[in-house]
């Protein structure tokens, strides 16, 4: 049993208490979830989620289960497996001098990132990119002094393909048997 | 038209078809109490402790296959129900639970009786509400009673502030249920039933394990059927007993840590698992990883979260069970296991796990036995947990579904008298008995006042040995038989049953109990029985926990020691 990095979302009531209910399902059944993004979708009373969790392939099914069980979830789909697009978005602000901040500015060009704020003793980059990007680019970043770090946590979704829910008048959860 | 919070949930409980409600009033509910009068068609059962409510809803809704309902109110009351719906939650039985909350100018600020109920029961409950918005609880209670019922049935609760039960506004009635995020698979997947009958063709020795998703289905039939036609042998789960006669021919009894020996023989043996409407428990499965090691799985249930939770599974299928039988009744052809029918006879020759001992001593095992010859196996039984409920599953002779009424998931003593008390209320026309023991019974035993004043004629037995006898058998067997904290030194339960008006009758010899179930049956209200039984008197059949099924301990010959403790795996106990 080889735990991994899965990549489930979620298409949910917009509605109070609706995160706690999910995320209560992943304690339960002792995940640790490692980022968890939530905001509007395509459709106007559903929210979508992200959630990146560790674990086993049948233990991540099992909740991925459990989750489709919840009344105010409408659909949620394991896309690990899946051709996706990921990305997070970062904010990270950095010590800088203006001995240092042109070289700073050099690497944020690089990674194709943006400077938003400019104080007088900091910049702040505004990153977006798959995790892999960000970290790189921190890693350059780290030796000029990191002030604060905030990062959203990954969003995704399927290559192509039909979209989280069918068309109109299609039952939403008949479409979810793997 | 202008209606009450109180009026559109009153208005929405009549038009579900509820009769009965089982609740405890207090300050936050006093809007829906005041209420209550004008729908005659509501039954309110006055209960002494919020727990009772919910196991009452419980053994109603078990009973009578209908939902249903308790009430509380805010704070405390609503927190006693947990146990109850916890227990409902586990056993898949459908009950509406209606708390009162603080006026919602309140809520949040810990006001006086204030609980987040809807927090508490989040991970006990199919699904809750808070009500915010009093025009959205006519379509709040329709949901409630609709999920409650639906696919897997389980518990709901409605929390409801005092405020939006007294507060009226313009009432529409709902349209249509439409919950997009709930829509449970019925039809199971053809190719997969096609797949499941040619493993029932190719099988030699099958045998089904059937559990409570058939009572609930109402798929008895289908079943008989289905086990007729391929002869298939049915062995049950303790939630399943009553869903297959126990005196047809192809009745094996029920597996399990206190299941028949041949019974988990026969499972240890199969090659092919025919699993109907349960869930693969540990206390069926015995050690999951050596759980029936020879044999295919097929897993028919409606709860696709089920599948592959506890075991490998062959062939899943998810749907309903009755509608999946139907399916796969029509592509059985006649099949014979002679062999393997024989092969489980002897076993049952040989391995008489509901035999009786012979003994001067008043055994628990003869009184559940009378109470079957008495009640000719027509009464529903509810139990309390531990000893009682083993030898209520062992010794009473199933014949129908919705007869046994225990709480198998969450094992909550104290269920029986309560649950009891929902089936009498539910059931008026059946006898209904209450097997329990004398440490179980005392967990719920306030309960007396609510069967005399509700004049609600549940019998009850209590098999008294003056122990927490499964526990002190564990000790016995398990741990060098160190009887710590399990000695009770009993009430006198006649002068208890006196108290709260109620005949009783004691009983200390095996001549007294036929003439004292004959008298209790006699009498026309409820009736206390106490059997003083041999107080360090086992449960047999017993799979110890965490071994396999395989590894079953039946009744010592007289002479034979108990187990060695030392020898025995850690598992969840």
């Amino acid at each position: 049993m080889v735990v991994t990095k899965h990549t489930l979302v979620a298409l949910v009531e917009d509605k109070p208490g609706v995160l706690n209910r999910v995320a209560s399902l992943f304690r339960r059944r002792g995940f640790n979830i490692e980022s968890i993004a939530v905001g509007h979708s395509e459709k106007p009373n559903l929210s979508r989620m992200t959630i990146v969790v560790d674990g086993t392939t049948t233990s991540v099914e099992q909740v991925r289960k459990q989750l489709d069980k919840l009344p105010d979830v409408i659909k949620v789909s394991d896309i690990t497996e899946d051709n996706i697009i990921a990305r997070e978005l970062a904010l990270i602000k950095v010590h800088a001098t203006s001995a240092t901040r042109s070289e700073i500015i050099e690497i944020v060009d690089i990674f194709r990132a943006n400077i938003v704020d400019v104080a007088a003793d900091s910049v702040t980059i505004e990153a977006t990119g798959d995790e892999e990007k960000i970290g790189s680019l921190l890693k350059l970043v780290r030796g000029f002094g990191i002030k604060e770090i905030a990062r959203t946590g990954r969003i995704a979704m399927s290559r192509g393909g039909p979209g989280l829910l069918p068309l109109e008048g299609k039952s939403a959860k008949a479409n979810n048997k793997k | 038209m202008k209606m009450t919070g109180a009026q559109i949930l009153c208005d929405g409980m009549v038009k579900e078809g509820v009769e009965i409600i089982f609740g405890f009033p207090g300050g936050a509910v006093l809007p829906l109490y005041d209420t209550l009068p004008q729908y005659s068609q509501l039954r309110h059962i006055l209960v002494r402790h919020e727990q009772c409510a919910a196991h009452a809803a419980d053994g109603y809704a078990r009973a009578t296959g209908k939902v249903g309902v308790c009430l509380a109110t805010s704070g405390p009351g609503a927190s006693n129900l947990v146990t109850g719906i916890a227990t409902a939650h586990l056993d898949s039985s459908p009950i509406v639970a209606i708390t009162g909350q603080v006026a919602r100018a309140f809520i949040g600020k810990d006001a006086f009786q204030e609980v987040d109920i809807t927090g508490i029961t989040l991970p006990i409950t199919k699904h809750n509400y808070l009500v915010l918005d009093t025009a959205s609880l006519g379509k709040v209670v329709r949901e409630a009673f609709h999920l409650a019922r639906m696919g897997r049935p389980g518990p709901v609760l409605i929390d409801i502030p005092r405020d939006v039960l007294a507060e009226a506004v313009d009432f529409h009635p709902p349209s249509q249920t439409e919950l997009s995020g709930y829509k449970p698979t019925l039809q199971g997947h053809p190719a997969q039933i096609k797949k499941a009958a040619k493993l029932i063709a190719e099988a030699r020795q099958p045998v089904i394990l059937a559990g409570r998703g058939i009572i609930i289905s109402g798929a008895h039939d289908e079943l008989k059927q289905l086990a007729e036609t391929a002869q298939l042998p049915v062995i049950t789960t303790l939630l399943g007993i009553g869903c297959f006669p126990e005196s047809h021919f192809l009745s094996y009894g029920m597996l399990g840590m206190h299941g028949m020996a041949y019974a988990n023989m026969a499972v240890n043996a199969a090659d092919l698992i025919i699993a109907i409407g349960m869930r693969f428990d540990d206390r069926a499965t015995g050690k999951v990883s050596a759980f029936a090691p020879d044999a295919r799985i097929i897993h028919i249930d409606i709860d696709p979260a089920e599948i592959g939770k506890n075991v490998r599974v062959d062939v899943p299928i998810v749907g309903d069970v009755k509608v999946i039988l139907q399916a796969l009744n029509k592509l059985i052809t006649p099949i014979e296991h002679i062999e393997w029918v024989k092969q489980l006879d002897t076993w049952r020759r040989e391995h008489p796990s509901i035999s009786i001992r012979d003994s001067d001593g008043l055994l628990p095992q003869y009184v559940v036995q009378q109470l079957y010859e008495v009640t000719q196996g027509e009464a529903i039984i509810a139990t309390g947990v531990g000893q009682n409920q083993m030898w209520a599953a062992q010794h009473y002779c199933y014949h129908k579904p919705n007869s046994f009424i225990s709480s198998g998931g969450l094992g909550t003593m104290g269920f029986g008298l309560p649950a009891a008390m929902g089936a009498k209320a539910g059931c008026p026309d059946s006898t209904v008995w209450c097997i329990d023991g004398d440490g179980s019974l005392q967990m719920t035993i306030q309960e007396l006042a609510t069967i005399v004043q509700e004049k609600l004629a549940v019998k009850i037995a209590i098999l008294n040995n003056g122990y927490l006898g499964m526990v002190r058998q564990w000790q016995q067997l398990f741990y060098g038989k160190r009887y710590v904290a399990t000695p009770l030194s009993g009430p006198d339960f006649v002068k208890i049953a006196e108290g709260y008006g109620l005949p009783g009758l004691l009983v200390k010899h095996r001549d007294g109990v036929r003439p004292a179930i004959e008298q209790a049956m006699a009498h026309p209200g409820p009736f206390l029985i106490d059997f003083r039984v041999e107080p360090e008197e086992n449960v047999y059949p017993m799979v110890p926990p965490g071994a396999s099924l395989a590894e079953v301990l039946e009744a010592p010959k007289p002479e034979t020691k108990a187990a060695d403790s030392a020898k025995l795996p850690v598992s969840n106990i």
